[in-house]
């Protein structure tokens, strides 16, 4: 059960919440893309429910409303280390394919090796709206990952004729709406049935997969510029990076940046000593953690289907190419 | 909750110089710690750098640094008495266990030693809970010797020691790589064979060929895999190899887990 919205209740709403969360949801960026002209769809804090990008997959994922690109762990002073004040409560809009990539992220930063401080500060502040997919969108294949439907959300919202349908289950946001006269109504949840695209899921690949003459394609192709792992929801590699200011040398902070296995220095060591050199040795890197390691680790596959990857390519390479060679090699799981 | 980026810090009580460029802080700890495992070490502003514990006291681990980059160019401005950032220990480390009574085998190259110089001081101290122990290390030139003290301690322990070197200008040094002495070495009972290799990755690919040789199985061997490691934790990517977390699941692996390893 939920309600439908107008312009003058939302614009009541977010007032509300604005007092406590920071609201997250895919808006346009225009002419911020990498070509003249060219618009992105990204996270950002809204200002209205207008805001929202709703017939479009936005260029990047959710993941950057709780791990931004840059984000500092700590301030260094000539002789203390502070970690940053908590951050403020982030309420995210998103579909059900980041929704199934949030678990890949609570997977790696609360389950893997011990809970990460920062991750768990945010997330446990955190609160989800679930945005209804009216649509299927370019190389969208959710269906196939069976990423096309999510759980655990705390509301619903789609774009409704006479206004925003959303539902608000959980308690505490329900509480931002209270005293806001909104009509009832029951909508059903809208989610991708069927996509242009069905990708097929390699089974059981060989084990010498890794040394196959596939990847040789990548090494010319590929130009190691790291934004399919930009763009993917389940990405979470990021790199250490301290600094110090440059008008008080003695300050100084430590960050976590985002980094790419695509990208070089990803692997370096100290003596000179790098892994992976070529780029189908990074291509093969990637893409078997998407569909195999990832999965063989805990139990289910890293990718969600949300073809921003391959939407993103300044090079027009295909995973979704890829894994049906990979399927054509070792068996596929579904269609 | 527990940062478990939060560093803390710790005294260097000794700095000792093995070459121009490696040299071994004796920093303060105390707290449970094995060989193999290292430590996240850092100069706030400067950086973070995974170093491997190259001995153990009971209020101190050794770290022998190499000064090649950043963050140990940093390190190296500091002396006795300051102290530096720290967190850890990680990793799994080697277990004495896996060792006792056993025909043991230390084949170890240049700043791999560190890894293993825990296990070799164990046994050099504790000689009858192996049935022999042969350590073979090896470095580029008798200039980049490391950890000469204690090679000379080592020497008059119960253990065939063979350290060598890839070239030398002056006589007195064995000269070869390590992987010429293994087909050497003679085991009483092989099945009761334990073998540890660690160095740089070419190195630990011969060594360990050298050994199949010899007709040792692949459980019967222990390597060290060293990769770029950020965080430690299991979160920040850059050491997985496959389905393995190297910082979490390793760096020590049994060769029959270690072999399906790639890069």
């Amino acid at each position: 059960m939920g309600n439908l919205w107008n312009e003058e209740a939302l614009s009541r709403l977010l007032e509300n919440l604005k007092k406590d969360y920071d609201v997250f949801a895919p808006r346009l960026y225009a002419g911020t893309g990498c070509y003249s002209d060219t618009d992105i769809v990204r996270y950002g804090i809204i200002e209205s429910f207008d805001e929202i990008v709703w017939d479009e997959k936005s260029d990047y994922s959710f993941k950057e409303a709780l791990l931004p690109v840059s984000d500092t762990i700590m301030y260094f002073t000539e002789s203390s280390v502070k970690i940053p004040e908590e951050k403020r409560k982030r309420l995210v809009f998103l579909r059900a394919c980041d929704l199934n990539a949030l678990k890949r992220l609570d997977e790696i930063y609360l389950h893997n090796g011990p809970e990460d401080f920062y991750y768990k500060n945010i997330r446990e502040n955190a609160k989800f709206i679930l945005m209804g997919c009216s649509q299927s969108f370019k190389s969208c294949f959710c269906v196939s990952m069976g990423t096309n439907q999510a759980e655990n959300y705390d509301g619903y919202a789609h774009p409704a004729k006479e206004g925003l349908y959303l539902e608000l289950k959980d308690e505490v946001l329900s509480s931002y709406a209270e005293g806001i006269s909104v009509p009832r109504d029951s909508q059903e949840i809208q989610y991708v049935k069927e996509n242009e695209e069905a990708v097929p899921i390699p089974e059981t690949l060989p084990e010498n997969i890794a040394s196959h003459e596939i990847w040789k394609e990548y090494s010319g192709r590929c130009i190691g510029c790291g934004r399919c792992n930009f763009v993917c929801p389940t990405c979470t590699c990021f790199t250490m990076q301290d600094i110090f200011y440059r008008d008080n040398e003695k300050a100084g902070e430590r960050r976590r940046v985002w980094a790419s296995c695509q990208v070089d220095g990803y692997s370096d060591i100290a003596g000179g000593i790098s892994f992976r050199k070529d780029q189908g040795e990074r291509m093969r890197f990637k893409v078997l953690h998407k569909i195999q390691n990832y999965k063989n680790r805990f139990g289910y596959p890293m990718c969600v289907g949300c073809g921003r990857c391959e939407n993103v390519c300044p090079e027009y390479i295909s995973y979704i190419e890829c894994l049906n060679k990979l399927s054509a090699i070792g068996g596929k799981i579904h269609e | 909750m527990n940062n478990a980026y939060m560093p803390f810090l710790s005294r260097i009580q000794k700095v000792i110089r093995h070459t121009a460029i490696e040299y071994t802080f004796r920093m303060h700890y105390v707290g449970e710690v094995k060989p193999g495992q290292f430590f996240e070490v850092s100069v706030p502003k400067y950086g973070e750098a995974p170093i491997s514990v190259s001995g153990i006291g009971d209020d101190y681990v050794d770290l022998t640094i190499r000064k090649v980059g950043k963050v140990t160019n940093e390190i190296f401005e500091n002396q006795e008495g300051k102290s530096l950032f720290m967190r850890g220990p990680y990793g799994n480390g080697f277990l004495p266990e896996n060792y006792q009574g056993k025909e043991l085998v230390v084949v170890a190259g240049g700043t791999g030693v560190s890894p293993v110089k825990g296990i070799i001081d164990y046994f050099g101290n504790h000689p009858e809970e192996v049935r022999s122990l042969t350590v073979i290390a090896g470095f580029k030139s008798p200039k980049d010797v490391l950890f000469k003290e204690d090679i000379k301690r080592w020497e008059n322990q119960k253990m065939n020691l063979t350290i060598t070197v890839d070239a030398a200008e002056e006589p007195g040094w064995n000269v070869g790589l390590v992987t010429k002495y293994i087909p050497d070495i003679t085991f009483e009972d092989k099945e009761n064979a334990a073998v540890i290799v660690v160095g740089p990755p070419v190195m630990m690919k011969f060594a360990v060929a050298e050994f199949k040789k010899l007709d040792i199985e692949d459980s019967q061997i222990w390597i060290s895999q060293e990769r770029k490691m950020c965080c430690g934790l299991g979160k920040c990517g850059h050491c997985r190899m496959g389905d393995t977390y190297i910082c979490l699941d390793g760096p020590v692996f049994n060769y029959t887990e270690g072999k399906k390893l790639l890069d």
